[in-house]
């Protein structure tokens, strides 16, 4: 009798506990691998809430196709659109079955779900349960897998890391090696799928508002084995958080969702306390700059302005560290404690309370939008995706799957907020029947079936790496060494990136790349050794910092949150009608070459001196690209020129065909 | 010297081996917290009196205190590393700060210890809602926001163990449940579709390990970071328990 057939779910943040708890509803047999216990992953991080069309925003007009249209919309047009439809269809089934599994959503007074508006959309689209939803989330995923667990058909693997795919002749991937994080015992796992659900990488830009773990080590060493990856040089900067000496902590956009005021003093160096500054002499420049979205425009316009308000115009908060204010202090008693969660972060780290007075934030790396490529099947009926087609969220390589932020495909170039809980849910939850069918599609024996050389080998490559890490001699410290890659990201291949100085960058990982080489370990036991998995991570955002930064570089366009000014589309200014229209319709074809150009996705693969990159086309059949101005003042010409040569363009196509 | 400061961490290899208190140095900086002080040790490990050490294992992952990793107990007070700023620790008490894993738990190494018991119990109190599947099924019951406002606070048990830690009846010679996952047991008993499981969570509250283990020295409200109204579960877990067992008594 042949094995049993087994797939293993690396990382149990939403989107591995979502697939993970739908694999074993189907009586498919789950490892689950985590660096961490699975309650405590990066998803606990998440604030703001999940969005999906509801009863409340439909009335007021609002369809899933809607939320389709704000998604791309705020991607710039990066995503493939089949993918973003189904989700967003699916979005208000996904809230519905949390709400199922006993989330405790924050509720009106007839007992519904209460909603709040988040940026990027005119509805209140967005479910929430304080400002803790990723933890309330990820606890009720938590709970079904426990009950999973205590079933038979989960087996956990906590303090567990992932060390590779292990991949046989033909190139299908037959299972993982994984090394145990306290005894330090490096082992394979058989399986007959292998699904990567392991999070951003933010560790690689030092400090961020991701959790110790989001290195992206597994994501690159997925990558080193031959997976695709896509997008890299997306990385959101979220507008509104706290900095701090170990990491900077994020102040949910629902502060802004909830009433909460972005703005700083009209005059440089203003000493006074800000409560006593009039109305008149605060500059809420959101607002004024984006009278329809205001303070709830995408996060990547958002946190340009907070940049240029600091840096351009010098009007940061504090002198010797940039910051703006975030205003809460005249929202109610009542819409405060729906904050609560997030308050009470800024007063237990600021020793400041809110509350009374503005608190100080800036923009911190907050999201990978890029990550490993998966495939998808479009269902040409409904636009949407076939479900349980075997290609959906499948890599590049035979058996491994990739869902929730470790994946690229969306969000484009700038996730909207309360999007992501969304597309980790959604991934985990469709991936599931996708694998079923895979496994039913598999000939020649299952993964434990194999020669056991093909694991003994894996497992044996992975020790010697171990090995030669701890033997290895040098002067480098792998900490500091972190920190100077992290200071080097985060200055250049942020908010605001130019050629020289990606150029420079991509010099100085090559660098860091070699004194890697020589990095010493300060603890060579082999017991609980921190020291050697956080220096094989390092090794691996290296090589993710290189994707990244070779891709912004190489990308010569501003789309979302990748900005090069020496490539902006000078805005048209003219005072004479006639002339800021000819302004306009310049603009407007240099954007349409610019789309022409660079509506693609980044796809970059490993090869030893380097990554390779290439490109591939969006589908974006479902809405057309248009100019992204979310109204800005003094852009109204451009939304009008781009109508008139839309239609334009359309009724030419129309005459040509006739 | 002026800005510097000391930490003593009891450090321990292995589990069953002996330990030792060592002593750090290291300049504050404005904020800093305790996982800051064990990220620049790993970077420099090295003692007060010049010796090389190896990095201080220790357990840290979300760094705002959502997660629940980086409990330990910090100048004799169970907390959260994260959350516990130095300058703060400085004015609790002058001198080195005291830095030492959880006691309640095996130790894995230095600071890190084993909390599986606390999540191997969730399971026996079947801390999870039997949903009938997870296909569409439309939207959960009604809640009234009364009820949400109840559930909500308990709902955001990180599980760090700071509860039992400060537990006196809570140990190795103990089946105590502890305070946290009595509250779950209490938390799934209230939701609509989760009290399916009412009398399973009964159960074990009012068996061996259950709720007459409580001692009532109301120490775990006093150290949970979440605020979680922690006694009051009990005391409703106690009355629950006791009219469970009335119930089987007269055989219903």
């Amino acid at each position: 009798m042949p094995n049993k057939q087994h797939v293993v779910v690396v990382g149990g943040g939403l989107a591995g506990l979502s697939a993970t708890m739908k694999l074993a509803e189907s009586g498919v047999h789950v490892y689950l691998i985590s660096m961490v216990p699975v309650k405590r992953s990066h998803s606990v991080c998440a604030q703001g809430g999940i969005n999906a069309v509801n009863d409340y925003t439909r009335q007021q007009g609002d369809t899933e196709w809607k939320h389709l249209d704000d998604s791309v919309y705020g991607g710039d047009f990066l995503q493939h659109q089949p993918l973003v439809k189904e989700m967003c269809d699916w979005a208000p089934r996904v809230i519905n079955l949390l709400d199922r599994l006993g989330v405790p959503f924050n509720r009106t007074p007839e007992g519904l779900r209460d909603q709040r508006r988040f940026g990027g959309t005119l509805y209140k689209r967005t479910a929430f349960a304080g400002a803790t939803t990723g933890q309330q989330l990820i606890y009720a995923l938590d709970e079904q897998v426990r009950r999973w667990e205590a079933e038979g058909l989960v087996d956990k693997f906590e303090y567990w890391d992932f060390l590779g795919p292990i991949i046989d002749g033909d190139g299908q991937c037959r299972g993982v090696v994984a090394q145990d994080m306290f005894s330090m015992e490096i082992r394979s796992f058989a399986a007959d799928a292998v699904v990567l659900a392991t999070g951003g990488c933010g560790a690689v830009f030092g400090r961020s508002t991701m959790s110790m773990i989001c290195t992206g080590g597994a994501a690159a060493r997925a990558f080193r084995a031959g997976v695709k990856y896509a997008n890299g040089e997306f990385v959101q900067v979220h507008p509104t958080a706290i900095p701090g000496t170990d990491k900077l902590r994020l102040m949910s956009e629902s502060a802004r969702g909830e009433g909460g005021r972005v703005w700083v003093p009209r005059t440089a160096n203003e000493t006074r306390d800000p409560k006593s500054i009039p109305e008149a002499e605060r500059y809420y420049f959101l607002e004024e700059r984006y009278p329809k979205y205001g303070n709830l425009v995408p996060r990547d316009i958002a946190t340009r302005e907070i940049f240029d308000v600091c840096v351009n115009m010098g009007l940061s908060v504090e002198k010797d560290r940039l910051c703006v204010y975030l205003d809460v202090t005249e929202l109610s008693t009542e819409t405060l404690n729906k904050l609560e969660g997030i308050l009470e972060i800024y007063e237990k780290f600021q020793g400041v309370n809110p509350r009374q007075t503005p608190m100080k934030i800036f923009p911190a790396v907050h999201y990978s939008m890029g990550g490993l490529w998966v495939d998808y099947e479009r269902n040409d009926t409904t636009g949407g995706l076939v479900l349980g087609s075997p290609r959906n969220q499948h890599s590049n390589v035979p058996g491994v799957y990739v869902i929730g932020e470790a994946d690229y495909q969306f969000h484009g170039a700038n996730r909207l907020g309360a999007n992501s809980l969304l597309s980790c849910i959604f991934s985990g939850l469709i991936v599931a029947p996708s694998i079923e069918n895979f496994l039913g599609s598999l000939a020649h024996g299952t993964a434990a079936d194999q020669a056991t050389s093909l694991f003994d080998d894996a497992v044996q490559r992975e020790k010697d790496r171990a090995d030669g890490l701890i033997k290895n001699q040098g002067d480098e410290n792998p900490y500091k060494l972190h920190q100077e890659l992290g200071e080097w990201m985060t200055r250049n291949v942020t908010v605001v990136r130019n050629n020289i100085d990606l150029k420079a960058t991509v010099e100085k990982i090559d660098e860091v790349a070699d004194r890697y080489k020589k990095v010493a370990m300060s603890d060579t036991g082999n017991w609980t050794n921190q020291n050697l998995s956080f220096t094989r991570a390092l090794g691996d955002m290296i090589l993710l910092a290189r994707v990244i930064a070779e891709g912004a570089l190489l990308r010569d366009e501003c789309r979302g949150a990748h900005f090069k000014p020496e490539f902006a589309i000078p805005a048209p200014d003219a005072d004479d009608p006639a002339e800021l229209r000819e302004q306009a319709t310049q603009w407007c074809r240099a954007f349409r070459e610019m789309k022409e150009k660079w509506l693609k996705s980044t796809i970059a693969e490993h090869a030893v001196d380097g990554p390779k990159f290439s490109y591939e086309a969006v589908d974006t059949s479902l809405i057309p690209p248009r100019p992204r101005t979310y109204g800005l003042k003094g852009a109204e010409i451009i939304e009008e020129v781009w109508r008139e040569m839309d239609s334009g363009v359309k009724d030419g196509a129309a005459v040509a065909a006739t | 010297m002026g800005n510097s400061f000391q930490v003593r961490i009891r450090r321990q290899p292995k589990p069953n081996a002996s330990f030792e208190w060592v002593t750090y140095t290291l300049e504050n900086e404005p904020g800093m917290n305790m996982t800051t002080v064990l990220q620049r040790i790993a970077a420099n490990p090295v003692t007060s009196d010049g010796r090389k050490t190896t990095p201080v294992a220790y357990d840290a992952c979300c760094l705002e205190e959502v997660c629940g990793a980086c409990s330990m107990v910090i100048n004799g007070r169970v907390r959260q590393a994260c959350s516990a700023l130095v300058h703060h620790l400085l004015e609790e008490s002058a001198g080195p700060i005291d830095l030492q894993p959880m006691t309640k738990f095996p130790i894995v190494r230095d600071l890190i210890v084993d909390r599986k018991r606390m999540f191997e119990t969730l399971k026996d109190v079947k801390a999870w809602v039997r949903v009938d599947g997870y296909h569409d099924l439309g939207s959960g019951p009604r809640v009234t926001p009364h009820v949400q406002e109840e559930a909500y606070p308990l709902s955001r048990c990180m599980t760090c163990g700071c509860c039992v830690e400060a537990c006196p009846q809570f140990n190795d010679h103990s089946a105590f449940i502890g305070p946290a996952v009595t509250c779950q047991a209490i938390l799934f008993n209230a939701h609509p579709t989760g009290s399916v499981d009412r009398d399973d969570r009964l159960a074990v509250l009012a068996g061996r390990g259950g709720i007459a283990d409580c001692g009532n020295s109301q120490n775990c409200v006093k150290v949970c970071p979440k605020d979680i109204p922690l006694t009051d579960s009990i005391a409703k877990a106690g009355r629950d328990a006791t009219l469970y067992k009335i119930r089987q008594w007269f055989g219903r």
